[in-house]
């Protein structure tokens, strides 16, 4: 394996890809959100797994995206997502609510390549009301009247997320969060950026085998020091809540998000983490 | 004395009905994004002594689950969860939370973040403790414009529960599977006052007791323990809540 550059990475990302992210505490590709936008993708429809935050926001901002399904949008302490709400309400994305144990079992069917698995839960949920593709049918395993719902396979077009590190054999390790693994192996292709890439094989540490997603799910990695900033990276790095509140009040009027963009995103990366 | 805050008050209100023996017991307690206060209830409530086990969703480091919050929703469906907290940009009297928006579904006149896993787990859990510091007409409404989870279903619906409570910035109410009681009013609030602010009807017993204030021993776990348990998930709380507090 040999790390692409960054925006190499972004150029796999094709424009109208259904682009599945993980939710600000669970590893986001911030740096790569940046390079789309760097980029200019374009019509992106957004799966947040199982909710979305501040990369998403920022995509939606910068026109990248046509449509997103998730869960919730939410910068956390910062507040709600600012240009997910103006987008919403201008008509410009389709929204596509869900709830987030339904998102992971829609990814779990594509994972074991069944068409849908049931779920418990959800009826009479104004949710499961606006989703023609999830069906409420009768338990067929039970006598008595038994309503469950059963959610279609969906598979990503492409995961993307932000691990600790990969090594040579293409493995990259993404510590306790091992939902990553289960959206590596929905998705057609993952798109992984890494802090560093390490010597050895993380399969053959016991330790590490764990926390470690198989090379055999991963498509290209690239290299992005701080890839996660401004959200936290397991035990490596916090939050900066500062920069998430600042990104808020910005991001309330287009003007100041065009203004954010201009100084944090736009410039060629490295200074942006400072 | 530092006079007690409103954000200990309404966790030590919290911490008593997680207590309640009345209750299905609470032996394993979720708590989900952005909920400071039902954390540091929860937390009293282990400081107080009880064997409880606490699951944080958003906790950083040493996170209690290593699958993320599938693994919360899979032991919510396993039964192995026993309370949970839920909040709602609207509530209504019949106990349905609107985490989507006002107006035209998806939430056309004023967006909400979305419904996370209430939908769900509101349904799987055996008790939900229903928490918004905000109480207001705008919150609490006669009937939500959109359902995240119902408060009640038909009985052939599989549910394990529903709300024990609606904790709000100016009372307690409890919830029988039909309608809220009011339970007690915060310090500062009267029926009259509550009545007022509240969009839904519900019942009113003779006699309401104020909240009681969290006892000189609860305040020192709270400002103590407590919050150092909170400080890595929650700096901005903590700093609005306990500022000036030596660390």
């Amino acid at each position: 394996m040999t790390p692409l550059a960054l925006d190499a990475l972004a150029a796999l990302v094709p424009d109208g890809a259904l682009l599945a992210l993980p939710p600000d505490n669970s590893l986001p590709p911030n740096e790569l959100a940046r390079a789309l936008v760097r980029r200019g993708a374009k019509g992106l429809r957004l799966l947040g797994v199982p909710v979305s935050g501040y990369a998403t926001d920022l995509l939606i901002g910068a026109g990248c995206v046509t449509s997103v399904q998730t869960s919730a949008v939410t910068l956390g302490e910062a507040g709600l997502a600012p240009r997910f709400s103006a987008a919403l309400k201008a008509g410009t994305i389709t929204v596509i609510d869900a709830t987030c144990p339904a998102i992971h079992t829609m990814l779990q069917a594509a994972e074991k390549g069944v068409p849908f698995m049931p779920l418990r839960g959800l009826l009479r949920s104004d949710v499961l009301a606006h989703r023609p593709d999830w069906r409420i049918v009768q338990n067929p395993l039970s006598e008595a009247p038994d309503p469950i719902v059963l959610l279609p396979a969906l598979q990503p077009d492409i995961a993307a997320f932000h691990a600790a590190c990969a090594d040579w054999h293409g493995n990259v390790w993404v510590g306790r969060r091992r939902e990553l693994a289960t959206l590596a192996h929905a998705a057609r292709r993952s798109l992984v950026t890494v802090e560093r890439v390490v010597d050895g094989d993380l399969l053959e540490d016991e330790r590490m085998a764990a926390g470690t997603i198989s090379g055999t799910y991963i498509e290209a990695v690239a290299v992005a020091e701080r890839g996660a900033w401004p959200v936290a990276l397991l035990d490596e790095y916090g939050t900066d809540a500062a920069h998430l509140a600042e990104y808020a009040r910005a991001a309330r009027t287009d003007e100041g998000f065009q203004g954010y963009l201009a100084r944090y995103v736009m410039p060629p990366r490295a200074q942006a983490a400072e | 004395m530092r006079p007690v805050q409103p954000e200990e008050r309404l966790a030590a209100a919290i911490a008593r009905l997680i207590l309640d023996s009345a209750a299905p017991p609470a032996r394993h307690i979720a708590v989900g994004a952005a909920s400071p206060i039902p954390a540091a209830a929860c937390w009293l409530v282990r400081h107080l002594g009880h064997p409880v086990r606490l699951s944080l969703l958003h906790r950083r480091q040493g996170n209690p689950f290593t699958e993320g919050s599938r693994e919360l929703f899979d032991l919510a469906g396993q039964g192995r969860i026993d309370l949970f907290f839920l909040g709602g940009g609207q509530i209504d009297g019949q106990a349905n939370i609107n985490l989507v928006g006002t107006g035209e579904w998806p939430g056309r006149t004023a967006r909400f973040p979305g419904s996370f896993g209430s939908a769900f787990m509101y349904l799987a859990v055996p008790r939900t403790i229903l928490f918004r510091e905000e109480h207001s007409r705008r919150v609490l409404v006669p009937r939500v414009d959109i359902v995240s989870a119902p408060g009640v279903s038909p009985p052939e619906h599989w549910r394990r529960g529903s709300a024990q409570a609606l904790v709000t910035g100016r009372c307690v109410f409890g919830f029988d599977g039909t309608r809220f009681t009011l339970a007690s009013v915060h310090p500062g609030q009267t029926t009259a006052t509550v009545r007022e602010a509240t969009g839904f009807d519900y019942h009113e017993p003779a006699s309401v007791p104020t909240t009681p204030d969290p006892t000189p021993d609860e305040l020192g776990l709270l400002r103590g323990p407590v919050r150092a348990e909170m400080l890595e998930t929650y700096p901005e709380f903590c700093a609005r809540v306990w500022e000036g507090l030596a660390a």
